[in-house]
């Protein structure tokens, strides 16, 4: 299956770093782009989610999030008994996995419309719902007793313009519906792909100068950030499947699953977690997951949402 | 023309400490503070400040030297272990 093209964007904006080019991303744009993506997510999932009955939703969120409470809570021995990394650092990165990466997942959505598959559209309430969770427990398994500055830590995700936005997104489409959001859907449906690649470009970018960061920490987290995606991809593919969602949703649920947070949990750990190395954090997940899961992770995932779907399809 | 003789205090740190350090100020009874966007290099690595999560920022306080040195010792004890802090002061007038 080929690559879906905005991913390219993302090479561009590497390869201007290593180069040292003078490429940048004025600091205002990248604030504007990354309100309009979390804002035009959120929309078309509340569009989404208006014909669909809620309580069935709760239920599967219910089981979504409680699965994946397992990811940090595997990441964070690895870290600990493979990595040798200390409690602070193996909690930071267990949370940051846990949790979600917006951006990821929206190349996951192009992937799939590019490829025509349809998967459903409410899997984007699991976004916000996963967002928060793994941080919680990563600062819980980096502290152990400690004290934590849980209400600042707190209201830095919860109010913070990542989770507000999707949310306030979620209820405006909600609202509005198909048909009131239509006068907005030239501006947030219709450039939403041209936006993501000069978002990619940008993410390119600050890769560039975290693969160089990176190389110091040896290759135990360079192991760890391609096989733990694919272990989380496995975990969610297979939940998503039991659930009874499509090929395509347990796609992107796999993909969710796999995909690490790196900027709602890096502002959060450097708060609440601070004696832990950002720069190992970060450097893992946007350094080398976050491209894996775009190149190779996505068709992978496509192939495991498969392979299950008509697998456990059958027996079912 | 007059002039006070007051402290000026320059902190530079991390973006990621901007509301707590204003929670702290208001607790130190600091009236006033102009904060700035900052990049640069120091022991905690290069501050490219391209990506505001990455940023740092500089902040000037005009107090009483008492003043400025209370809050040096907060802002030590409480952040210096795990953030990057750099902390400067010099002796001012103030034009009123």
């Amino acid at each position: 299956m080929p690559f879906e093209p905005v991913v390219f964007f993302f090479v561009l904006g590497a390869a201007a770093g290593l180069l040292r080019s003078d490429l940048k991303i004025p600091s205002a744009i990248y604030e504007f782009l990354s309100i309009y993506l979390l804002l035009a997510i959120g929309l078309k999932g509340g569009v989404e989610l208006a014909g669909h009955p809620l309580g069935e939703i709760a239920l599967v969120s219910l089981a979504v999030v409680a699965v994946a409470a397992a990811i940090p809570l595997i990441a964070f021995p690895a870290l600990r008994l493979l990595g040798g990394l200390s409690r602070a650092d193996a909690g930071s990165i267990a949370g940051h996995y846990g949790s979600v990466s917006v951006v990821t997942f929206s190349v996951a959505v192009a992937f799939l419309n590019q490829h025509a598959i349809p998967y459903e559209g409410y899997l984007i309430v699991f976004l916000v719902l996963l967002e928060m969770p793994a941080l919680i427990i990563g600062v819980i398994l980096a502290k152990s007793g400690d004290a934590v500055r849980w209400g600042r830590m707190l209201r830095e995700v919860l109010f913070g313009k990542s989770i507000l936005l999707l949310t306030g997104g979620l209820i405006i489409g909600l609202l509005a519906g198909p048909e009131g959001i239509k006068p907005l859907d030239a501006l947030f449906f219709d450039l939403f792909k041209g936006m993501l690649a000069l978002f990619l470009l940008e993410m390119g970018l600050v890769a560039s100068t975290r693969i160089a960061e990176f190389r110091t920490y040896g290759t135990f987290l360079l192991g760890f950030a391609v096989v733990m995606p694919m272990i989380a991809a496995l975990i969610g593919s297979l939940t998503g499947a039991l659930l009874g969602l499509s090929v395509g949703g347990v796609m992107l649920l796999a993909t969710l699953y796999a995909s690490a947070s790196y900027i709602a949990a890096p502002a959060a750990m450097r708060i609440a977690v601070p004696e832990a190395n950002p720069a190992l954090s970060i450097g893992a997940a946007l350094g080398v997951t976050f491209p894996f899961n775009l190149f190779f992770g996505l068709p992978l995932y496509y192939w495991l949402a498969e392979f299950f779907v008509h697998r456990l399809g059958a027996t079912t | 023309m007059t002039a006070q003789s007051k402290t000026l205090l320059t902190i530079i740190t991390e973006v990621a400490l901007e509301n707590s350090l204003i929670d702290d100020f208001k607790r130190l009874g600091v009236t006033g503070y102009t904060i700035v966007e900052a990049r640069g290099l120091g022991t905690h690595g290069l501050r490219t400040g391209n990506w505001r999560k990455e940023g740092n920022i500089r902040i000037d306080i005009v107090a009483d030297s008492d003043q400025c040195a209370r809050i040096v010792e907060h802002l030590r004890s409480a952040y210096d272990r795990d953030y990057g802090l750099l902390m400067y002061s010099c002796p001012i007038d103030l034009h009123v």
